[in-house]
């Protein structure tokens, strides 16, 4: 079940869109810079709806079922937050305008910085950053800048846990710092003594991330926080994990020192089809200075008789603008939106459910399946997609066949450090019957490895298209299609 | 409990399953003198009472449909035709996540590859990867392009002054780790070919915008031969709306094409979201950041997408990564197809054309007032500018009462250009409002 | 999985044939097959270059995975393998033989004498399985 593509449904002289006619005196064209042909589809507007509606009956979103896509929060997308960031008075704003014209979203904004701090246990808050990875970008060079601000120039390393998610260390290499791995222990927490090793003063920092990529809280933060602190150097927090913090601890109190959020994770924006997110940065006192410009401050406290004044404000030694503009509004608006209704409580209650759903399937699924670190989840664990006695069986598979059961299979082959990982995140918003449904196929993709493995091995077969040959995908690079017409003769 | 569907008896359930008495001791591994804290947070509200709030908050700002906006600088105010929210609505789209299980992600995957092939056709570059975050990350990504491509030998990185303000410091700041010579851009009135001097064989990248940001338009044949003589890259920074009427940047040379897709469906929303877009020749697709879709077949003999040469990503490569992009703006790269797929190859074009008669016009009877002089020495595009009597921010701060949202004030960033103004004129721009622009600044500067 | 007794071996998967002062490498038969299909080859420096024991020249990419290929000993690369460009999959069929990457004239042939033979190799491999 395939559809064509939109060059393909053209046809020369379709219009899709009306547009009116030109009000004002025509000026004459350079005509050296106007050019000759311009390839795009010519397709009427309920062929392109047509055409779109289709495509996303191909997909499967969280509004379509279970995804437990493990470091990812596929939690539900509140349709209200839509409804907001659609309101003219967001939608129709010009990030140039004059700060005084722009009142509501400076407030906004200025609200979210405070209760991002106020989450993370943190002095200050940049909302420029577009994505994780660029918050992690951010974070890093906010460490360097620091640095060398003392004239600590030598310190040009970050340790990093081979568990960490693939951003980190390339964020480091884009910084222009090195990379210095960190194996994990037998229970899967940082291994100190292997991390004592390199705590000298040629260390910038360490990025963790906590709970870690396998769902479990570190137990030695304390020890790992100190020794690196104990060194001069800075800790840098993968904040992907923090849907089982929430109220219950701060990630600045455990001694982080600056934390990217993920708002499209944890604060509920959608994820698109591959973004946009939104990677806020949290950071201490001492680096408040360093944040990327602009942030939003007050710039007249006000009275009784009038409220605060807002404005852009340039942190005095900042690393500089990592985007343009102010960062990712329409992301701002949807998860102040969440933030906003579920307050204190509600994200309390959000962790706890997370991690108590996770547990819940833990506890369901060990029989089935190894779970190599055994103990008390946060709000995700992993586990191996292979058995002893169905050698053929991969983890591959068993995310194929799960599709044909109508489920978005977990997170695969990450982290790195178990073979055949199977990384899995319910999120607090999958009621009990949802968690006992993917049980339930989960088990009996169990017993179908061993009975009828070529099921498996073959899946899926309930999807619009079966396995993909990504071999050929890569040696016959095909990345674009041509108008049919630019190919045919004269 | 907002979006939590557990009942009590679920809960109960579950703890028993798990082998706890609460939720609580599910905490145990974190250190008891930080657990649990107590955020002085708002209490909960209810979906009524939000709608409520933000209806008033939006309220508290001034927008663009109720003001006639002449405001520009990266971000326009463009008509976005209705097909394209509705199909941002559609839940299979924006809850879905990255497509790494392509069997049931045919919908972004075929989407994104729709994507490519349009930016590739408008740019005349070969190859589109599937968005960054924004024009000035593309640019700044561009350079590390650059310096890849030429394994760190080259340092030396030459931007025209008017590339976006914003998009110079993205890339001084991205790259402030890397020891490279940033230069060109001292001087405001540097043209493109007087860039051609400053080539050399440190150039790793040479940069321009095309409309650039005063809304000029010039031939970059000539700066294109310069770096491909000298081996620098030729990147050229683009509004792809106006690609609808001039020559792609790919006519002229350039290696990269890089720009900001905000103008194409996507709406203002405070500048963000947008989209980034880049675009390159053939032979850096492995160089290139960002995800990649690739046309393929499946086990049934069916044409399917995939993401491809997914080993130069942070996902498989690491440390050794191309760069560390991992969500990009899959959603707003949508919109730009759909805005693209229903505007069509017309329906472009006649855009671009009414932003320019409009924007010439209104130069036109400006530059007629008595004080106002027109700037520009070169054919524009939909953005020009103009010295005026008076500061700026006064006249801006004038012509709100008329309900005016005037032109970006240059002297914030080039202190030649005090008292010059930036003025865009889109197509959502009638006659009518240019005159009462006009009228606006005659009165005002007679005051 | 092969060994061919006349090359020589790196700890990092690489042979090396050496015909009088020229020398030949490639990936091993055990790199290709922890790959897997192969779908890319690049080599990078030019003709003439000069590179240390170590230090890359090319790179191999499959699906889900992607690795530099070192020199084995240093020389200066006399020959690059033209064909790999259109035919990468020749690294999975024919490692030894067709999929030779690049030729070099040996700066230091005692560097050789830090190499694995072909048994001492085949044993690494098997310790590595476990």
């Amino acid at each position: 079940m395939t559809e064509p593509l939109i060059y393909e449904l053209s046809s020369p002289g379709r219009k899709g869109v009306s547009l009116p006619a030109v009000d004002v005196p025509e000026t004459a064209l350079p005509e050296s810079l106007v050019r000759v042909d311009l390839p795009l589809p010519e397709v009427a507007e309920n062929d392109v709806v047509r055409h779109f509606v289709r495509l996303s009956q191909l997909n499967y979103g969280v509004d379509t079922g279970f995804y437990p896509l493990g470091s990812c929060t596929m939690k539900y997308n509140p349709k209200v937050n839509e409804d907001m960031a659609r309101l003219p008075g967001f939608a129709l704003t010009h990030p140039l305008q004059d700060p005084d014209t722009a009142q509501g979203n400076l407030a906004m904004m200025y609200a979210l910085q405070e209760w991002l701090m106020e989450i993370g246990g943190f002095a200050g808050v940049s909302l420029q950053p577009a994505a994780g990875a660029h918050g992690e970008l951010t974070g890093i060079l906010i460490i360097r800048a620091y640095h060398h601000d003392r004239g600590e120039t030598e310190r040009i390393k970050i340790l990093i846990p081979d568990s960490a998610h693939g951003t980190n260390p390339a964020s480091t290499t884009m910084s222009g710092m090195e990379v210095i791995e960190i194996p994990s222990d037998a229970r899967g927490n940082i291994d100190l003594n292997e991390l004592k090793k390199h705590c000298d003063e040629r260390i910038a920092g360490l990025m963790l991330t906590n709970p870690n990529t396998l769902g479990l809280f570190e137990e030695h933060v304390q020890e790992v926080v100190d020794l690196v602190h104990g060194c001069g150097g800075l800790i840098y927090g993968d904040g992907a994990n923090m849907n089982a913090l929430l109220g219950v601890v701060k990630p600045g109190d455990l001694g982080i020192d600056v934390l990217h959020y993920n708002l499209h994770k944890t604060f509920s924006t959608p994820h698109g089809g591959g973004g946009p997110g939104s990677g806020p940065v949290g950071v201490v006192e001492k680096l408040v200075d360093f944040l990327p410009n602009p942030v939003v401050g007050i710039v007249d406290e006000g009275d009784e008789a009038k409220p605060p004044l807002y404005g852009l404000v340039t942190p005095e030694k900042s690393i500089g603008r990592v985007k343009a503009f102010h960062g990712h509004f329409g992301i701002i608006v949807r998860s102040y939106t969440y933030m906003r209704m579920l307050g204190k409580s509600g994200l309390r209650a959000v962790s706890d459910y997370a991690v108590l759903n996770a547990n819940y399937l833990l506890a369901k699924l060990r029989d089935a399946y190894k779970v190599p670190f055994d103990r008390i989840c946060m709000h995700e664990f992993v586990a191996e997609g292979h058995w002893e006695d169905a050698p053929d069986i991969h983890a591959l598979d068993i995310a194929k066949r799960l599709m044909d059961y109508g489920f978005h299979p977990p997170t695969n082959y990450f982290p790195l450090i178990v073979p055949e990982a199977l990384m899995i995140e319910p999120t607090e918003t999958e009621s009990k019957e949802s968690l006992d449904a993917f049980i339930e196929a989960m088990l009996a993709i169990a017993k179908e490895a061993r009975e009828d493995p070529d099921i498996l091995k073959s899946a899926p077969h309930k999807t619009p298209v079966g396995r993909l040959d990504e071999v050929q995908a890569a040696r016959q690079l095909v990345l674009c299609c041509r108008p049919l017409y630019l190919d045919q003769a004269p | 409990m907002t979006y939590i569907p557990h009942t009590e008896k679920d809960l109960q359930e579950m703890l028993a399953a798990v082998g706890v008495d609460r939720i609580d001791d599910l905490y145990e591994a974190i250190p008891e003198n930080v657990r649990f804290p107590d955020l002085d947070l708002p209490d909960p509200i209810s979906e009524l009472e939000i709608t409520q709030e933000l209806q008033a908050l939006s309220e508290a700002n001034l927008e663009v449909f109720h003001t006639s906006c002449f405001l520009g600088a990266g971000a326009y105010n463009h008509f976005i035709p209705s097909v394209v929210d509705h199909t941002l609505r559609r839940n299979e789209f924006y809850t879905a996540y990255t497509p790494y299980q392509p069997e049931i992600s045919q919908g972004t995957l075929q989407a994104i590859f729709e994507y490519q092939s349009l930016m590739s056709q408008l740019t005349g570059m070969d190859v589109s990867n599937a968005s960054h975050y924004d024009g000035a990350t593309a640019l700044a990504e561009a350079v590390i392009l650059a310096l890849n491509h030429h394994r760190g030998k080259r340092s030396k990185i030459v931007v025209s002054p008017a590339i976006h303000p914003h998009y110079r410091q993205v890339v001084r700041t991205y790259t402030q780790g890397m020891g490279l010579t940033i230069t060109g851009d001292e001087k405001c009135g540097t043209e493109p070919n007087e860039m051609i001097n400053m080539l050399d064989e440190d150039t790793a990248l040479v940069a321009v915008q095309y409309p650039d940001f005063f809304g000029n338009i010039t031939d970059l044949s000539a700066l294109g031969e310069a770096a491909q003589a000298s081996g620098a890259l030729f990147c050229v920074v683009v509004n792809p709306l106006a690609l609808g009427m001039l020559v792609p940047p790919g006519d002229f040379g350039a290696d990269i094409v890089v720009g900001d897709g905000q103008p194409l469906g996507i709406s203002l929303s405070y500048g963000g979201p947008t989209v980034g877009i880049f675009t390159t020749k053939d032979k850096f697709v492995r160089k290139m950041a960002g995800r990649l879709v690739g046309e393929t077949v499946d086990d049934r003999g069916q044409r399917g997408f995939v993401l491809t040469l997914t080993p130069r990503e942070q996902h498989i490569r690491r440390d050794r990564a191309t760069s560390n992009i991992c969500t990009n703006q899959g959603l707003m790269a949508l919109a730009a197809t759909v805005y693209l797929s229903v505007m069509g190859k017309q329906g472009l074009r006649k855009v671009a054309e009414l932003c320019y008669h409009k924007a010439h016009y209104a130069a036109e009877r400006i530059g007629a007032l008595k004080g106002f002089n027109l700037w520009n020495k070169h054919p524009f595009f939909h953005e020009f500018v103009v010295k005026c009597p008076q500061p700026i921010a006064e006249i801006n701060e004038r012509l709100l009462e008329w309900d005016i949202l005037g032109g970006y004030d240059l002297g914030q960033d080039y202190p030649d250009l005090k008292d010059h103004m930036l003025i865009a004129v889109t197509e959502v721009i009638a006659k009518e409002e240019i005159d009462d622009l006009v009228a606006a600044f005659e009165e005002v500067s007679n005051d | 999985m092969e060994y061919p007794k006349d090359l020589k071996y790196t700890e990092s998967d690489e042979w090396v044939r050496v015909e009088g002062n020229i020398g030949t490498t490639g990936i091993t038969d055990y790199a290709q097959d922890q790959l897997s299909d192969i779908v890319y080859v690049e080599t990078t420096p030019p003709l003439g270059e000069s590179l240390q024991k170590g230090e890359p020249h090319s790179a191999v990419e499959s699906v889900k995975a992607a690795a530099d290929v070192n020199m084995p000993i240093s020389g200066v690369i006399t020959e690059i393998n033209e064909n790999l460009a259109d035919n990468p999959e020749l690294v999975n069929t024919d490692p030894y033989g067709e999929a030779w990457m690049v030729k070099f004239e040996i700066s230091d042939p005692s560097e050789l004498d830090g190499l694995l033979d072909a048994a001492a190799y085949e044993k690494l491999n098997e310790e590595r399985e476990h």
